[in-house]
């Protein structure tokens, strides 16, 4: 979706004049107040035309300032306008079902059907091959692979089934085989689509707590201005000048944070919208602004940190043996294998040795037992095995000696796994199987640090393995031997000290997790009650994207700092415009403030004016993508965004000003 | 109630320390003060013959050529030290405007054509400034010298010797004291 | 130029020993008077080890300034039948006395009244000298209350008031006032009972010169940024200030606590470098406002130099010989970056663009480094309003030392920036459409406004120093004034303790590589460019009607 889109464009021009309406306008103090400045200078350019009295510099004010308060509101519906998109899409999921409701549970023959709409919590209902799941439930019954393209993009279908951490469905999604019972989850109006279809719209949108601080502030500062402007009568009174009203409402409306003010929500809005774009929704804005001050992150080692498949990395032959001999027997142990495990094998074998083996007939796979802990090949009369190092010596009665024994430890030390590999009852070595870490997880893991969050890695392995892994990754912390307790008791601990704290998970057992942390971020596939618990959940169930949401977090938070930055930084320039026209009729000499030479009076506020209304519009894109993160830390970034929107803020307006005043000169317009 | 709570201590501190602060202590220190340095502490005076003629370090009025002139003051020609205070007129004052004008021709008659030191021309802040600027000193110097049949250099180099010089170059003004300028130029043997 | 820097190495170079020493005043590790010390809590019955609420601490500033404050009308209305009055003077009017007990109740030392003519020695000494000590102390206590918000977290206490008023009067504010009175004697300070002098003038006149317990007045006067001077002429007196060494002495003095303070800030949140930088902020601003008033003074008055004046001088109209140019601008600037309102020079006659200096200051609240006690927390407040602004582009909540800047301290602290804005603009803006505001002024033309807009400015922010030809005891001054102080002082206060309070209750974050910096020049210049935005641009247009069109004016050769 292209940011000018020209359907969406046209749809929030529309909706830009019906968010004029002052009752709803009222939730943003700044531009309201601006709302109420226009009328009332709509009001006397009004009683100018008809008194007959000059009406031209009062009229073109009066037009600039409801343009001000159209461009906002804009910028809103242009916000509003991006996510309604994609929810027309998901509504289009949502359209109106027919469930089968079972009467009774255990009889899945009689049904009633209902309209969707029309069911509650703890509903039983039926869905069959083809039927699109009317709500959000949990498999009480069966088993079915589910098309969930409609929630989460992924035309893929997903297994869903009774138990365990895969019984969650979502409405809207489709049933492509089989059949399965449901007890609805949620009621009509609450599900996950219609909360996704609230968010992505802005409709619930409520004020985060940093939006409603920054609005009192931008509050304040509208009344500031407005007893330095009000007040002025005084002081022009004493001076002998007298100030017409379009003149007071011109440099009001100039000094009052409208830029941000006018950009605020949109900004807010966007920032849902970046996330949703990204297949992850979020329960509430407080949420991605949590996630921006997050401190802590914990990520599960297997397909976050490592790929999750551990890999043949090295061969270790015993004293006598030859290395090319245990690759040898190595590769034909693991012909039958086919597992990933037992694909880098051979991969390795290859590699290192040219070594290719063949399969033939006759040849006999063993394979893995709980029992053996060892799989192998027999093949005419010969038999490979590998296996776990204590089960090998045990079955071939054997010590494998003091060299062997140690290379067995530094293997597992090194947060990999020893295999021991032997042929026709003979130790031949070991071979090393390594956990592989993401190549760049490393560098990601350091920006994260230099950003000042701590990444902590969450595995089941023991101690000694973990410790390897976290070394290598560069974590700086991990949970070893995780289980449930123990990650929550980790993040009470982060906690504690003041930290806030991220994850994600996708089991039931990580409920209490998912709800102790912070920012929670449940998988799609993973159970209800994850979903629940958690306080956005990722539509593509890819643990990774932790640290993206973070970025997202910073880069709204960053995006609302610059631009009020930018806004206040602005008022300095408008006073060199606005002062020295407003006072020059009654002090000629005041025009030397006049710095940037703007031509009449007339000219310097209107020029001031446009610019403050064109400024909001100039905006909306950077509003809309977000400033550009980077993942640095704070001190850098606060340089850079200090000069680029602080001093930028200070200077632009100077030129802008400038710019727009020979533009009316082009077109003699108040010379 | 908070408030009762707290009214025993906020009201016995605000007494003791009114006692101390307001009565003991002044009372204790001026003593010692008196004793210590009863001169500094009763005004700086200067007695000739018994009788105060006034303190060092507050200004008086001098007329007429004989003396060197102080500056102008606020408190008008009296110099009367017991009230004190500045013109306030403004820098666009009109009325200031002409004072100065005023007193821009009268100096340059009195002490004749030439620059004339801002100091001279311009009211003090106390209305009771005890001091002139060298410059002012000087450029007066030669009319006292004539008025009192002196060589300029004499009163030249008695202004010189009585000039009290910035500390360092920047702590203060080099200036003159005009009591005691004048009380040494009385005491001169007349030529 | 050498002299601003001679007093700011002296300032500085104090400031450091004295900040770690007040520090240690604040955290009760300073002991030398306990015995003093104890028999005050004895007497007063002040439970030593009873830790306050904001709410508690609030309500006991409060309360004690109340007693004080209606003590000091009493003693002004009373004054007559006091002790002490060896010049026979009158009791205060009602009006007169209600400002003036506002006005040294809010560390303002506004003087609608004249020192000589209408205060007796016993209401100097028993009433001002004492306000002065304690209303100080109590800017200090609230300061110090500020920073403890930072030091810890989940904190419930602010301090208990009464200690640290006693403490702070005891270990920090007395001993050097003593010290430096003392060093005023010396240099001919009076210090006595007796009444006015009668002199015969060398020329046979007589003049009468008033005389009194001075020394020890004009110490703490300066020390505590109290500014109400024993006479009309303030600092400007020969015996308020008899020489540049003293000048230079009260210039110390009025400075000192007011830059050691955020020194101590650092000790107590054990961060130094969080001190330094406030501390440098301050310096800074403080900085070009010397700079700023000195060559707007050194330059002189055109319409003077047209009329015959020499061009060297500079604009002589109000000040003293023996300090010179240099060394009255800083006084006056130092005592407007304050909340001294002391003068050595008189403001009114300055030229615009050095009179639009010290006013600007006072606008900016009094950060430069402002007030002692009331700097430190406003400029806390500008701290935490930077924080806000531009903490957000590091991409988290913002956070001040680890504690979160969230709605209720924007509120607060926007609360306390509109109620100043309020007072200064709407108080000079109303009195100059009243034919009675219009009546005090005692300039006309654009110097008029400047002097109303400067009333009121002084009055709000507690500065006290005026553009001294108004004549500020009308009904419409005394009440109006009165008003400002109380609320500039007190509604800005209260503000500031219930944002030290809900800091104080929040957890304290641990500092990360993600921390907002609030250390170093970037955050210095930050900080000096909100407090000027936000502290200062809506004073602007006003500004522009009165110093700034009359310096144009000024240039263009008018008069009024």
């Amino acid at each position: 979706m292209s940011l000018f889109d020209g359907a969406i464009i046209r749809r929030a021009a529309l909706d830009s004049l019906a968010k004029l309406n002052p009752v709803t306008l009222m939730r943003n103090p700044v531009i309201f107040f601006t709302e109420i400045i226009s009328a009332l200078t709509s009001f006397v350019a009004v009683e100018d035309i008809v008194q007959h009295q000059p009406y031209g510099f009062p009229l073109v004010i009066a037009i600039w300032l409801w343009l001000t308060v159209l461009f906002a509101t804009f910028a809103e519906a242009m916000a509003e306008g991006r996510g309604r998109a994609r929810a027309e899409s998901l509504k289009r999921a949502r359209s109106e079902t027919m469930a089968k409701l079972l009467v009774d549970p255990r009889d899945r023959a009689i049904f009633k059907l209902t309209p969707a709409s029309d069911l509650c919590q703890g509903d039983i209902v039926l869905v069959k091959a083809g039927d699109i799941i009317p709500s959000d439930a949990e498999v009480i019954e069966g088993v079915a692979s589910v098309n969930e393209s409609a929630v989460t993009g992924e035309s893929a279908p997903v297994v869903r089934e009774a138990g365990g951490d895969r019984s969650a469905v979502t409405g809207g999604t489709q049933l492509v085989s089989d059949w399965l019972v449901l007890r609805i989850t949620a009621d009509a109006g609450s599900t996950f689509l219609d909360r996704m279809i609230a968010l992505v719209e802005g409709a619930e949108r409520r004020k985060t707590p940093n939006e409603i601080a920054l609005n009192i502030l931008l509050a304040g500062l509208t009344l500031i201005f407005l007893i330095a402007v009000i007040t002025l009568v005084g002081f022009g009174h004493y001076s002998g000048t007298s100030f017409s009203i379009p003149v007071l409402a011109a440099l009001l409306v100039c000094l009052i944070p409208t830029t941000i003010g006018g950009l605020l929500s949109a900004i807010g809005i966007a920032g849902m919208d970046r996330l949703v774009r990204f297949n992850v929704v979020a329960t509430s804005g407080r949420a991605v602004e949590a996630a921006g001050d997050v401190d802590a992150l914990l990520l599960d080692k297997t397909g976050t940190i490592t790929f999750g498949n551990r890999m043949a990395s090295a061969f270790f032959p015993v004293s006598g043996a030859a290395e090319r001999d245990l690759a040898e027997a190595c590769a034909l142990a693991s012909l039958g294998d086919d597992t990933p495990e037992g694909r880098s094998i051979l991969a390795l074998a290859r590699e290192r040795y040219n070594i290719v083996p063949q399969r033939s007939e006759s040849a006999t796979v063993i394979p893995f037992s709980a029992n053996t802990r060892m799989s192998g090949l027999d093949f005419a009369g010969q038999s490979y095995r590998k296996g776990a190092v204590d089960s090998v010596l045990k079955s071939l009665g054997v010590e494998g000696g003091a060299a062997f024994a140690e290379a067995a430890t530094r293997i597992g030390r090194a947060g990999s796994t020893p295999l021991a590999v032997t042929a026709n009852g003979k130790l031949l070595g070991l071979i090393e199987l390594k956990d592989i870490v993401k190549p760049g997880i490393k560098e990601r893991f350091a920006a994260m640090r230099s950003m000042g969050i701590r990444t902590v890695m969450v595995t089941g392995d023991n101690r000694i393995t973990a410790a390897a892994i976290a070394a290598e990754a560069g974590v700086d912390d991990y949970i070893a031997e995780a289980t449930p307790q123990n990650k929550l008791d980790y993040i009470r601990m982060v906690q504690g000290e003041g930290r806030l704290v991220a994850m994600c998970g996708d089991g039931t057992n990580d409920a209490p997790a998912l709800a102790q942390a912070d920012v929670g971020v449940a998988m799609q596939t993973g159970t209800q009650a994850a979903r629940e618990a958690g306080n956005m959940v990722d539509l593509d169930s890819d643990p990774t994207k932790l640290i993206e949401i973070v970025e997202i977090g910073k880069q709204l938070l960053i995006t609302r700092g610059a631009l009020t930055t930018f806004s206040i930084a602005n008022d300095i320039s408008k006073y060199f415009a606005i002062l020295p026209a407003i006072f020059v009729i009654t002090y000629p000499q005041l025009s030397a403030l006049n710095v940037m030479h703007l031509r009449t009076p007339e000219s310097a506020i209107l020029s001031a004016v446009i610019f403050n209304a064109l400024i909001i519009v100039a905006l909306v894109p950077l509003a809309l993508r977000g400033v550009k993160f980077r993942p640095v830390g704070a001190a850098a970034l606060l340089k850079r965004n200090l000069l680029v929107y602080g001093l930028g803020g200070l200077v632009a307006p100077f030129a802008g000003i400038k710019l727009i005043d020979m533009a009316l000169g082009v077109f003699n317009i108040f010379s | 109630m908070l408030i009762l709570r707290e009214l025993r201590p906020a009201i016995s501190l605000v007494v003791l320390f009114t006692l101390i602060l307001g009565l003991a202590v002044p009372e204790a220190f001026t003593s010692a003060m008196q004793a210590a340095l009863p001169w500094q502490a009763n005004g700086s005076l200067i007695r000739q013959n018994g009788k105060i003629i006034g303190s060092a370090i507050i200004g008086q009025n001098f007329t007429g050529a004989n003396y060197f002139a102080p500056r102008p003051s606020a408190l008008g020609t009296s110099y009367d030290a017991s009230t004190s205070g500045a013109s306030n007129l403004g820098p666009t004052s009109a009325s200031l405007l002409t004072a100065v004008q005023q007193r821009v021709a009268a100096y340059t008659k009195a002490f004749g054509p030439g620059p004339v030191p801002a100091d001279a021309v311009t009211a003090s802040g106390s209305g009771l400034d005890p001091d002139i600027s060298l410059a002012n000193a000087l450029r007066q110097a030669p009319a006292v010298a004539a008025a009192r049949h002196l060589p300029t250099h004499t009163v030249v180099d008695l202004v010189n010797r009585m000039t009290h010089h910035a500390a360092f170059g920047i702590v203060g003004l080099d200036h003159v004291n005009v009591l005691r300028l004048n009380l040494v130029l009385d005491a001169l043997p007349a030529s | 130029m050498l002299y601003i820097a001679l007093v700011f190495a002296l300032v500085l170079g104090a400031a450091f020993p004295l900040g770690r020493y007040m520090a240690a005043i604040f955290e009760r590790r300073v002991t030398w008077l306990r015995p003093v010390e104890l028999g005050f809590y004895r007497l007063a019955g002040v439970d030593e080890t009873r830790s306050m609420t904001w709410q508690a601490y609030a309500v006991a500033l409060l309360l004690l300034s109340l007693i004080h404050f209606f003590l000091l009308y009493g003693i002004l209305r009373l004054q007559y039948y006091l002790p002490f009055n060896p010049q026979h003077i009158a009791g205060m009017s009602p009006r007169l006395a209600f400002n003036t007990a506002a006005s040294f109740t809010t560390n303002t030392n506004w003087q609608a009244y004249l020192p000589e003519g209408q205060i007796s020695n016993g209401a100097q000494m028993l009433g001002l000298a004492v306000h002065m000590f304690l209303s100080a102390a109590a800017g200090i206590a609230a300061a110090a209350a500020v920073m403890r918000a930072f030091t810890a977290s989940a904190l419930k206490s602010l301090g208990n008031f009464y200690v640290d008023l006693t403490r702070i009067t005891l270990y920090l504010l007395l001993p050097i006032t003593l010290v430096a009175a003392v060093l005023l004697v010396v240099a001919g300070c009076p210090q006595t009972l007796a009444p006015f002098i009668s002199g015969h003038t060398l020329q046979g006149g007589s003049q009468t010169i008033a005389i009194g317990p001075v020394a020890l007045q004009e110490a703490i006067k300066q020390l505590g940024t109290n500014g109400g001077g024993f006479f009309n002429a303030n600092s400007g007196h020969p015996f308020e200030n008899p020489n540049a060494w003293t000048n230079l002495l009260e210039n110390w003095l009025l400075l000192v606590i007011g830059f050691a303070l955020p020194i101590s800030f650092g000790h107590m949140v054990k961060e130094t470098a969080q001190g330094r930088t406030l501390m440098a902020a301050m310096a800074i601003i403080l900085a070009l406002g010397c700079v700023g008033a000195y060559a707007a003074e050194a330059a002189g008055n055109p319409l003077h130099t047209a009329a015959g004046v020499a061009r060297s001088g500079g604009n002589w109209e109000g000040k003293e010989v023996r300090f010179g140019i240099p060394a009255s601008t800083t006084f006056n600037v130092s005592a407007t970056g304050t909340s001294t309102g002391a003068v050595d020079s008189f403001t009114d006659s300055y030229t615009p663009l050095g009179g639009l200096v010290p006013m600007f200051l006072m606008q900016l609240g009094e950060v430069s480094p402002g007030g002692v006690g009331s700097g430190f927390y406003t400029v806390i407040v500008f701290t935490l309003l930077s924080v806000f602004v531009a903490g957000l582009m590091v991409g988290r909540t913002p956070e001040y030392l680890g504690k979160k800047v969230q709605e209720k301290e924007i509120k607060l602290a926007m609360l306390g920036v509109l109620i100043l804005t309020l007072f200064i603009l709407a108080g000079a803006g109303f009195s100059l459409i009243t034919a009675s505001g219009v009546g005090s002024l005692a300039n006309t033309g654009p110097h008029g406004l400047s002097e109303m807009l400067y009333a009121w400015t002084s009055a709000t922010e507690n500065n006290g120093s005026a553009f001294a030809g108004l004549s500020a005891d009308t009904p419409l001054l005394d009440y109006g004034l009165g008003a400002a102080m109380l609320f500039g002082r007190f509604a800005f206060m209260i503000p500031v303790l219930a944002i030290a309070g809900s800091l104080a209750a929040k957890p304290k974050l641990p500092e990360s590589a993600g921390t907002f910096p609030t250390t170093g020049p970037l955050f210095i210049g930050l900080l000096i460019g909100v407090i000027i935005i936000l502290g200062g641009l809506q004073f602007m247009p006003a500004d522009t009607l009165g110093p700034l069109a009359e310096h144009f004016l000024l240039h263009a050769g008018k008069a009024f």
